[in-house]
């Protein structure tokens, strides 16, 4: 974001200076709705205090090194060594909550008094757990090792005493200058001395950086450019994050010259289309920008999950009531019994084996025993908190990413990129959305500009108007024998192009040709020359990061203006035919709060001309209107005729600058550029010197096509009850075009407008458009919320970046809120980015809607942050978006699978495990709990310690994994044809209280029947303890897997396989654990198995606790049958119809999606 | 890799397996609630005839067997060792039992389960011989006092320190009805649990004598009423077997039971049976499986014939889209 100048050898003639042009690639020069962007703003503006700086001394790694030991180049993407393994792993295991209860219950239980279970017993849970992570993060770390080793054993040219040696990549230190060579990766991040090309640029590649694939330009220092030997001293900020910023400067003989990140190439990135480069390492190792850039996905939380947490926080005053339950009969039991508890058989509180001192055995007083069987019952009782269920979550959404990564219906063919899950906590959030924001340029268009219309000096020339005449035209030109092409085709106007042809024999023949010297000139392209499989034919690919710039340089080649070639002071330009040179001498890059940029090119014959583009309404403001009044006039016509056709548009002017205008401004450019402290600002400053009284050449208009499916998927999303909302930082006219070609905006809506400019006017217009929303959704009903299409007539709210200046953060908030949640479309104009962001929460912080921000761009960025999920489009646009959102993805309509397909299954499935999960632990809980009551309150188990551990290990953890994982209520067909289905997750309906409530009341009538049956059975009878634990242990696992297994939708053979293996593990567990002799059970299941009374019970306990759960559901199911019922009963008949048939078709219901 | 594509690309991650989707529809919940009634009513009548059929002689003993001079010190009754415990009373039998006729002492109010109780015990000490000192779990009942010269005791434990030391004779018309205390205990136990070369240690030779004293010279596994006793019930009230007689008893048969009143219960009020029982196939005699499953039954044959009734009455068409809540919705324009 500076203009270096290198003024040095050049300081007399005008026309020999050469200022070496610095093309910033640190922020790309966009315009409409990419345009404003406060982070790269803030950037320039932050300026660098010595407090904050390195000083790296070029070619002297000692005294670089020699105050601050600065990081070797040595990189360690691994944890752990082998000596730090276990401490380090268990540390971080140990981070989550659910562990440190694991382990709170397990240190508990090894106290003698507290002993519930046997040591081995208590800890086997957790270490199972820990066993498993660990075994995975060795596997990881082990992979991780590798690689690191590979990295640092590569090989850099390292200069070393006048010579440049071969030395490992960890040996590399800050200070030393290292060599690059085409197509090797860079070892660290080097600010740039000299490169092989005579202008000291130098092309990388950042693909595994940001993953944009383009080639970038950086820049040698001419100071230091093509010397022998290299010194000085570069004072550069600490390392940090930011792969787009860097601000240092360089001393060099004595001069100060700034550095950008212009200058600075960082490790990640290869070198590309050059065949040397020179640098100094100014960051190494951990310190380099990748490395700080390699932190993990965001962690958010999901709702369900929060929800789930409140509830879970009533069962902890469950356990603990539970607890106290135990603890108050075991009290009173105790008091009662006081006097007989010396010589009590089963008791025997007196140890009489020292003869003479008769002493208290394992008794510490009324007291300290009410403590003890508090505790003891919190041991026993502990899988009342689902703690095992946090870990099945994770798996399952494990399983629900995978299934998301490889849909290929989210698989983008175009870019071959597939779906990506970074966020992993939140995929049930998917099913809840209630608003969409949506970015409009690349996110709901292409982001691939087409030059459509031009108007040069009030006349309108449109490429479009006539299909026939509209040929795409192939310019190329003949170089060296060569023949050069460019990559792309436009479409041009005829009239125009001969006109253009015609050169500068007239008036008008010579504003066309300003006209597009402007569009060649006026960018920061680079072309490139890629070779074709014909020898003698070349394309110019040209290379720069706004598409909007791509295109005005490709139609400018059309037109016969081609750009060939670009160096740092000079552009080489073919005009029809004819090479023509022009010295740049000064460029104003883009930056969001002007919104133009200029370029000062020095004319052959010496005479000099600013060139400036950008965004109609700053232009507009620096234009000389009392020049042409009809002209500005006839172009701002113009201008409002493109935007209604959805084009964006640029206006270009012009102005000659006579030899004292460009001193002035020269002397200026040159102090701001080689300012230190606030340069950004200075030469904002500068700027303005030559942006002012320019006269209009024209204007452009670039079309940025829809991208596929758009309007589909918009229509989708609001049958879904999702409202969307566009927030663009377009003009108001081209976003309501696009809204109208995207079916956001139909017909049938009526549109309110706020375009207000005090907050007065503000508040009158939201007032009014209460009033006139509130009659308008009355007149015809009120709107179905559930359904989401609203049958009243429906409200468009438009609204630009003005008026929300005047509405966001103060009380008129309240006001849109109320407006904007009655209006079905909501359409923001002209917002900043921070404004996208302010949208967000006034719906986040006011309803408890989930909110979902989708966006491509680095504008997006706050936006993305601030919703509860999102979504970045991996397009045109560079990383940034995707690298802050929670998912990422090709194309804007890949949104409607993500929602209606794996958001409603996500939500689906995860609201069912939660409630399972809770009704699995509890009903166990609760049997032990009852027979609690029939051992004097002492907390003795009938079933089996181990059985009890195994119970969420082995006997029921995999079912409900599995089917949490793979189940599927709806098909994908009906869920995109019914979108409405989406409502169920909006309305919370597989996750609420009542049903939580319903659920707990089931596992009570479950746990009584399951242990009050065998109880009455069983009653004055010889059995003993370990047989009736194994009847009771047996009818809690087949009760809790049929429970499962009735509520599974669909049955897939692995369903089956685990639910039935689960049955079948727990009976051989069971043998097995009684074939032990040493454990007081032995054989007892082999001798019960034996008694049909064992097999009858089983069944009874079985059946009857399942009956008033099937009563429910078929009542339900068939009598108040909601539309997910329905539906799958529709699918099934239709499924049968189709096989019957053979034939196979949508879904025999004939009717059509309700609008 | 060409397989690698193939996975990619498989139904399993397009989640398109081959499944089977049940519905719950009318005619599914008739038929598994008929089902379930059809079947469940036979076997509760068969259960509840099994059970009807089981004879059983309950006698409780605990304060039938009290002297009426100790009603009152019930503690010095059964504490002194001087008071002559026999206890003779006849029974009439009024049906006729067939052998095998199984006799069970049976206690009440007696918390065998206790978490003291069921820990104080040692399986290995039980099991083998040279883990006689394994007797790290049995305090108080580990060790004899140092003046006995502190020995590990066998069995170790509370459990087999309070080992049940009533004895029943049972004779009619003056002759004797065997009880024969042979194969009361698994024989599991006996063959894998019980150490047949672990013979009974100073047992019972402390302070405090709790139960039945042990013959030295028989092995573990051969101690078939330690057996029985060790397998801990599992609720309060529960019987255990003495013996078992092998000859019929007729109707009205008059038997006299002759007990020797030796086990504390007086001390903590609980109960003491002696039962005489015939067994089938449910059991003993409780009638609370046949009654539970007839209930069952019942219950799902009405709700079968109610869901008929309802269905026929009231049916609703299958996956018919016009029941969708946004079809339904008076509201709409369509």
């Amino acid at each position: 974001m500076s203009i270096h100048s290198s003024g040095s050898r050049s300081n007399n003639s005008i026309l020999e200076v050469s200022l070496s042009r610095s093309g910033s690639k640190a922020r790309p020069v966009r315009y409409g709705s990419k345009g404003a962007d406060s982070e790269g703003l803030s950037m320039s503006q932050r300026e660098l205090r010595d407090e904050d700086a390195r000083l790296v001394y070029i070619n002297d790694p000692g005294k670089t090194n020699e105050t601050f030991e600065f990081g070797g180049n040595s990189i360690r993407t691994s944890k752990y060594s082998v000596l730090t393994f276990i401490p380090r792993n268990l540390f971080e295991q140990f981070h989550r909550v659910a562990y440190v209860y694991f382990l709170i219950i397990a240190i508990l239980n090894q106290l003698p008094q507290l002993a519930v279970f046997g040591r081995g017993v208590s800890i086997l849970p957790l270490t199972f757990v820990l066993f498993v992570t660990a075994v995975k993060d060795v596997y990881e770390d082990w992979r991780r090792h590798k690689s690191d080793r590979v990295e640092n054993n590569r090989l850099a040219s390292v200069l070393v005493d006048g010579k440049f040696e071969e030395k490992k990549w960890r040996d590399v230190r800050v200070g030393e200058v290292i060599r690059i060579k085409a197509n090797e990766p860079i070892p660290c991040d080097i600010v740039l001395l000299s490169t092989s090309d005579p202008t000291g640029v130098a092309y990388v590649q950042t693909i595994n950086l940001d993953g944009e694939s383009n080639l970038k330009t950086r820049y040698a220092k001419q100071e230091t450019h093509g010397k022998e030997g290299f010194g000085g001293v570069i004072k550069c900020e600490k390392p940090n994050r930011n792969i787009y910023g860097f601000l240092a400067n360089m001393e060099v003989d004595g001069k100060k010259l700034s550095l950008g990140s212009s200058n600075i190439v960082l490790r990640g990135c290869e070198l590309k289309n050059t065949s040397l480069a020179i640098g100094v390492a100014v960051y190494c190792g951990s310190e380099t920008k990748a490395m700080l850039n390699s932190s993990g996905a965001p962690s958010k939380r999901s709702r369900l999950e929060t929800r789930m947490n409140f509830e879970i926080i009533w069962l902890s005053f469950f356990l603990v009531a539970l607890c106290t339950v135990t603890s108050v009969c075991a009290a009173v039991w105790l008091k009662r019994h006081k006097d007989e508890l010396n010589l009590l058989p089963y008791y025997r509180k007196l140890d009489f084996s020292e003869e003479g001192e008769v002493e208290n055995y394992k008794y510490y007083g009324w007291g300290l025993e009410i403590l003890f069987t508090f505790l003891m019952s919190v041991i026993v009782f502990q899988v009342m908190i689902p703690i095992s269920l946090y870990i099945s979550m994770e798996l399952v959404r494990v399983g629900q990413a995978y299934f998301m990564i490889r849909d290929n219906r989210m698989y983008d063919e175009e870019t071959k990129s597939r779906f990506q899950c970074r966020a992993l906590n939140i995929n049930e959030d998917l099913g809840q959305i209630k608003y969409v924001f949506s970015d409009k340029t690349g996110t709901l268009t292409q982001n691939k500009m087409e030059f459509q219309c031009a108007s040069i000096w009030g006349v309108d020339y449109n490429s479009t108007k006539d299909n026939m005449e509209g040929e795409q035209v192939e310019h190329s030109v003949e170089v060296d024998g060569k023949v050069i092409r460019p990559k792309m085709k436009v479409k041009v106007n005829p009239e125009l192009l001969q006109l253009s042809r015609s050169g500068l024999q007239n008036v008008e023949g010579k504003r066309i040709h300003d006209f597009f010297l402007a569009l060649a000139t006026c960018n920061t392209i680079v072309p490139l020359l890629v070779d074709t499989p014909d020898p003698d034919v070349k394309l110019i690919d040209y290379q720069g990061e706004s598409p909007d710039e791509q295109a005005l340089a490709y139609a400018a080649a059309a037109y016969g203006f081609m750009l060939i070639e670009r160096t740092s002071g000079h552009i080489i330009l073919d005009i029809h035919g004819e090479r023509q040179k022009f010295n740049v001498l000064g460029l104003h890059e883009f930056d969001s709060d002007r919104k133009r940029m200029s370029v000062i090119l020095g004319y052959p014959d010496s005479s000099v001309k600013v060139f400036v583009k950008g965004a109609d309404t700053s232009m507009l403001n620096v234009i000389d209107k009392s020049f042409n009044m009809d002209l500005v006039r006839a172009t701002e016509a113009h201008l409002h005729s493109y935007s209604s056709m959805g084009l964006r548009t640029l206006v270009i002017g012009t102005r000659d600058l006579n030899a004292s205008e460009f001193e002035k401004w020269h002397s200026a450019f040159e102090a701001a550029s080689t300012a230190v402290f606030g340069r950004a600002a200075l030469l904002r400053r500068v700027s303005s010197i030559v942006e002012s009284s320019l006269s209009v050449l024209g204007a452009s208009a670039i079309e940025d096509k829809l991208q596929q499916g758009v309007p589909e998927s918009i229509e989708s999303l609001r049958i879904a009850g999702i409202k969307v909302w566009v927030l663009t930082g377009d003009k108001q006219e081209t976003a309501i075009s696009i809204g109208y070609s995207s079916k956001l905006l139909t017909s049938r809506m009526t549109q309110i407008i706020i375009n207000s400019k005090t907050r007065e006017s503000c508040r009158k217009s939201l007032e009014d458009a209460l009033v006139m929303s509130k009659k308008l959704l009355s007149s015809s009903g009120v709107a179905n919320d559930a359904g989401g299409s609203s049958d009243a007539t429906p409200v468009a709210l438009i609204i630009d970046g003005t008026s929300l200046v005047h509405i966001l953060d103060s009380e008129l908030e309240e006001q849109l809120f109320q407006l904007a949640s009655r209006c079905s479309v909501v359409l923001c104009c002209r917002v900043a980015p921070l404004q996208k962001a302010g949208i967000v929460a006034l719906v986040k912080n006011r309803t408890s809607d989930m909110t979902l921000a989708i966006g491509d761009g680095a504008n997006d960025v706050s936006m993305i942050q601030m919703a509860d999920v999102g979504v970045g489009i991996s397009g045109q646009e560079g990383r940034q978006a995707v690298m802050a959102s929670d998912f990422a993805m090709g194309q804007f309509r890949f949104l409607v699978p993500l929602l209606l397909i794996h958001g409603h299954w996500n939500y689906q499935r995860l609201g069912y495990m939660i409630l399972y999960n809770f009704y699995r632990n509890a009903v166990l809980v609760l049997v032990l709990f009852w027979y609690v009551l029939f051992t004097a309150f002492t907390l003795t188990t009938a079933i089996n310690e181990w059985s009890t551990t195994l119970y969420s290990i082995i006997y029921s953890s995999l079912p409900t994994i599995i089917v949490g994982i793979l189940d599927k209520d709806l098909g994908r067909r009906t869920l995109l044809k019914y979108p409405q289905l989406y409502g169920a997750g909006q309305r919370h309906e597989a996750y609420n209280k009542k049903l939580f409530v319903w659920t707990m009341l089931d596992t009570l009538w479950q746990s009584l029947v399951i242990f009050w049956a065998p109880l009455f059975a069983y009653w004055s009878s010889t059995v003993d303890v370990a047989s009736i634990g194994d009847l009771w242990t047996f009818g809690v696992v087949i009760l809790v897997n049929l429970h499962l297994a009735m509520d599974v939708i669909r049955w897939y053979w692995l369903t089956h396989v685990v639910i039935w293996g689960s049955i079948v593990a727990t009976f051989i567990s069971v043998m097995i654990i009684d074939a032990i002799p040493n454990l007081p059970g032995y054989w007892a299941f082999f001798h019960v198995a034996g008694t049909g009374l064992f097999w009858l019970l089983l069944l009874g306990i079985v059946i009857a606790a399942l009956l008033p759960r099937l009563v429910v559901k078929f009542v339900y199911q068939y009598y108040f049958p909601n539309d997910i019922q329905i539906c799958r009963e529709a699918e099934k008949i239709g499924y049968e119809r189709v096989v019957e048939s053979g034939q196979i078709e949508m879904l025999p219901i004939s009717d059509n999606p309700p609008r | 890799m060409p397989w690698r594509v193939e996975f990619e690309y498989s139904r399993f991650s397009q989640q398109e397996l081959d499944a089977w989707q049940p519905i719950l529809t009318p005619s599914w919940a008739i038929s598994i609630f008929t089902v379930i009634g059809l079947i469940f009513i036979p076997v509760g009548l068969a259960s509840l005839f099994a059970s009807e059929s089981v004879v059983e002689v309950p006698f409780r003993y605990d304060d039938e067997c009290l002297p009426p001079d100790y009603k009152d010190d019930a503690l010095e009754y059964i504490q002194n060792d001087n008071i002559n415990k026999t206890c003779t009373r006849n029974l009439t039998i009024k049906n006729k039992m067939k052998a095998p006729i199984y006799v069970y002492y049976q206690l009440g109010n007696f918390y065998q389960n206790h978490r003291r109780y069921v820990k104080s015990r040692d399986d290995k000490q039980l099991r083998n011989k040279a883990s006689e000192n394994d007797v790290g779990s049995c305090s108080p009942e580990d060790y004899t006092s140092t003046e006995l010269g502190h020995k590990p005791i066998v069995p170790c434990g509370i459990i087999a320190w309070s080992l049940f030391n009533d004895t029943y004779r049972i004779s009619s018309n003056n002759k004797d009805l065997v009880i024969n205390k042979k194969n009361i205990a698994w024989k599991s136990d006996q063959l894998a649990k019980f150490g047949s070369d672990v013979y009974p240690k100073n047992f019972q030779i402390g302070g405090l004598i709790g139960g039945a004293r042990l013959n030295e010279s028989i092995p573990l596994s051969e101690q078939e009423d330690l057996i029985v006793w060790m397998r801990t019930a599992a609720l309060p009230t529960f019987r255990k077997l003495y013996g078992k007689i092998e000859t019929d008893i007729e109707v009205n048969e008059e038997v006299m039971l002759v007990i020797e009143n030796n086990y504390n219960t007086y001390e903590f009020g609980g109960r003491k049976s002696l039962v005489l029982s015939t067994t089938t196939w449910v059991g003993g005699r409780n009638h609370f499986l046949g009654m539970a499953y007839i209930l069952i039954g019942g219950v799902s044959l009405l709700l079968a014939v109610g869901f008929l009734l309802l269905y026929v009455m009231q049916p609703r068409p299958l996956g018919d889209p016009s029941y969708l809540s946004w079809n339904r919705n008076p509201g709409s324009l369509r």
